[in-house]
C-alpha cells in the first residue's frame, strides 16, 4: 500500500474505539483487587486446552473497537511480566502441568482469570478421556468470565475489575 | 563545582521525570494511528510504579547476575543521562563529559543487558543477546565516528562542548558533514534503543524479539529496573541527537532563568521527536535480521563521509 492511501485510510479511519458497555462477570467472594495493580495489569493468556472462540474474543477486546489498553491493560510474552493470568478452555491432560508452571512463574500479587463456560464444569468436553477438569479444579480462580465464547465488552470488564478504572 | 552539581541533578531530574511520559506520547501517537484510544501518555508511569511494588521472582539456581544486571544497566542510564547535555552545555568539573566515556557508559548497560540475556540459559534469552551485541558491535563504531565529525569545527571531543559550539555558530547546522553526521546518529540511536525498523518493541513474536528477548526472564522490581533504565537510554540517545541536530536554548551556564528555558526547550524538541519517531514507525515493518546489517552499514558509511568531508569543509 503506498504512503498516501495509508495516511488517508488513517485520516478517514480516525478513532474505532467504542464507549465500554457493562457485563456481568462473577466476582470471587472476598477478592480484593492488589492495591499496586490499579491502573495497570500486565496480562499472560494461557491456552489450556480451549475451542479458540475464547482467544478470537480476547484478540478483539486488546483490537481497536475495545481497545482494553485504554483501561491499562496490556498482552505480554512472558509470565515474569504479568500480573493477571487468564486461562481459557478445560485443562486437557497435556495442559496441566504447563499452566500450574505458568501461574507459579507469575510473580506476587497474581490475579486469576478464566475466560469461557468450560472453564467451569468443562462445557461439551466434560467427560472427554483427553480432559483432566477444569481450571477450578487446579487454581483458586478470581474473576470468571462467563460465555460460549464470552462478549469482549465481558472480559474487558473483568480485566477492569482488576485495574478499576 | 556547585554549578556543576546543580546541571547534574537538574538533568537526572529533568530525566526520571520526563522519561515515562515520552514512552507514553509514542504508545499514544501510535495508538492513535491505528484507530485506539490508548493507555495515555502516564500509563508508563503506572506500569513501572506498580513494577516496582511487585516482588522480583527469580528461577532457584539463578546466579546473582539477574540481580545486579538491572541494576547495573539502571545506573549506567543515569550516569548517561547526567553527562550528556540534555539541558545545558556547562562542562562539568571533575567529571570526564567526553564522546569516548560516553560511549564506554553506553557500552556497559549493553553488556548488562546481554549477560542478562545468557543468564537464564533459554534458547530466547541467547539468541536475543547475541543479535543485541551484533547490532552494538555495528552501532558503536558509528556513534563515535558520526559525532566525531561534529566534534572537528568544535575542536573537542567533549560534548558539552560540541553542543555549546553549534549552538553558537550556527553556520555548522548546515552543511554536509552535519546533516550525514546527523542522518548516520539517528538511525544508529534507532537500533540502539530497539525501535522499528531495527527491532519491534511491542513484537510477542519469539523469532523477532531482541530486546524483549533478553528480558523475558526478569519479573517484577528487576523488570521495573530494566524497562527504567532502557527507557532513559532513549531519553539520552534521542536528547543528543536533537540538541546535536537543533541546538537552540540549549542552557550555556547554570542560572535559573537560562535552566529553565533549557528544561523547556529539550521537553519540547523530546516530545517532537519522540511523536514523529512514533509516526514513522506505524509506516515501517520491521528489517529481516540478516538486513539489518546492511542498514547499520549504511550509515557507518555516512559517518565515514562525513568525517571525510570535514577536512574539506573546515
Amino acid at each position: 500500500m503506498s504512503l498516501t492511501r495509508l495516511l488517508s485510510m488513517i485520516t478517514r479511519t480516525g478513532t474505532m474505539t467504542e464507549p465500554v458497555a457493562d457485563a456481568p462477570i462473577e466476582i470471587r467472594e472476598g477478592f480484593v483487587p492488589p492495591a499496586c495493580l490499579r491502573g495497570s495489569a500486565q496480562v499472560r493468556h494461557v491456552d489450556a486446552g480451549s475451542c479458540n472462540g475464547c482467544e478470537i474474543e480476547l484478540g478483539a477486546a486488546f483490537g481497536p473497537v475495545y481497545d482494553a489498553e485504554r483501561f491499562g491493560a496490556r498482552l505480554v510474552a512472558s509470565p515474569r511480566h504479568a500480573d493477571v493470568v487468564t486461562v481459557a478452555g478445560v485443562v486437557t491432560q497435556n495442559m496441566v502441568e504447563p499452566l500450574l508452571n505458568t501461574i507459579d512463574a507469575t510473580p506476587n500479587p497474581r490475579v486469576i482469570i478464566s475466560i469461557g463456560d468450560c472453564t467451569r464444569g468443562c462445557g461439551v468436553f466434560a467427560g472427554s478421556y483427553a480432559v483432566a477438569g477444569s481450571v477450578d479444579d487446579f487454581a483458586e480462580v478470581d474473576v470468571h468470565v462467563t460465555g460460549c465464547p464470552p462478549a469482549p465488552e465481558a472480559i474487558i470488564a473483568a480485566l477492569r475489575a482488576v485495574t478499576r478504572r | 563545582m556547585i554549578d556543576s552539581v546543580v546541571v547534574i541533578v537538574v538533568h537526572l531530574v529533568f530525566a526520571l521525570a520526563i522519561t515515562p511520559v515520552l514512552i507514553g506520547v509514542m504508545r499514544t501517537v501510535r495508538a492513535r494511528l491505528e484507530g485506539r484510544v490508548g493507555g495515555g501518555i502516564v500509563q508508563p508511569w503506572r506500569d513501572v510504579l506498580k513494577l516496582f511494588a511487585k516482588e522480583p521472582l527469580r528461577a532457584p539456581g539463578s546466579s546473582p547476575v539477574l540481580t545486579w544486571a538491572p541494576l547495573l544497566l539502571m545506573a549506567s542510564s543515569l550516569v548517561l543521562c547526567a553527562l550528556i547535555p540534555l539541558v545545558s552545555t556547562l562542562p562539568l568539573a571533575g567529571v570526564p563529559g567526553e564522546l569516548f566515556v560516553v560511549v564506554s557508559v553506553l557500552l556497559l548497560g549493553t553488556v548488562a543487558l546481554a549477560m542478562l540475556g545468557l543468564e537464564a540459559g533459554t534458547a530466547f534469552g541467547g539468541m536475543g543477546s547475541s543479535r543485541h551485541m551484533v547490532f552494538t558491535a555495528l552501532v558503536e563504531p558509528t556513534v563515535l565516528l558520526s559525532i566525531y565529525a561534529l566534534s572537528v569545527p568544535a575542536g573537542t571531543s567533549a560534548l558539552a562542548a560540541i553542543v555549546r559550539s553549534r549552538r553558537d555558530d550556527l553556520s555548522t547546522l548546515l552543511n554536509p558533514v552535519s546533516i550525514l553526521a546527523i542522518a548516520a546518529l539517528i538511525v544508529v540511536v534507532i537500533a540502539e534503543t530497539g525501535r522499528l525498523p531495527v527491532d519491534n518493541p511491542a513484537t510477542h513474536l519469539e523469532l523477532t524479539m531482541v530486546h524483549e528477548a533478553m528480558i523475558l526472564e526478569s519479573g517484577g522490581r528487576d523488570l521495573g529496573w530494566l524497562e527504567f533504565g532502557s527507557w532513559l537510554r532513549l531519553t539520552a540517545l534521542l536528547g543528543l541527537t536533537v540538541n546535536l541536530a537543533v541546538p537552540w536554548a540549549v542552557a550555556g551556564d547554570a542560572s535559573w532563568t537560562a535552566l529553565l528555558v533549557g528544561v523547556a526547550a529539550t521537553t519540547v524538541k523530546l516530545v517532537a521527536a519522540a511523536a514523529l519517531l512514533a509516526a514513522v514507525e506505524v509506516f515501517l515493518a520491521k528489517l529481516r535480521l540478516f538486513r539489518v546489517p546492511e542498514l547499520l552499514a549504511g550509515s557507518f558509511v555516512l559517518a565515514f563521509l562525513s568525517v571525510s568531508a570535514s577536512y574539506l569543509v573546515f
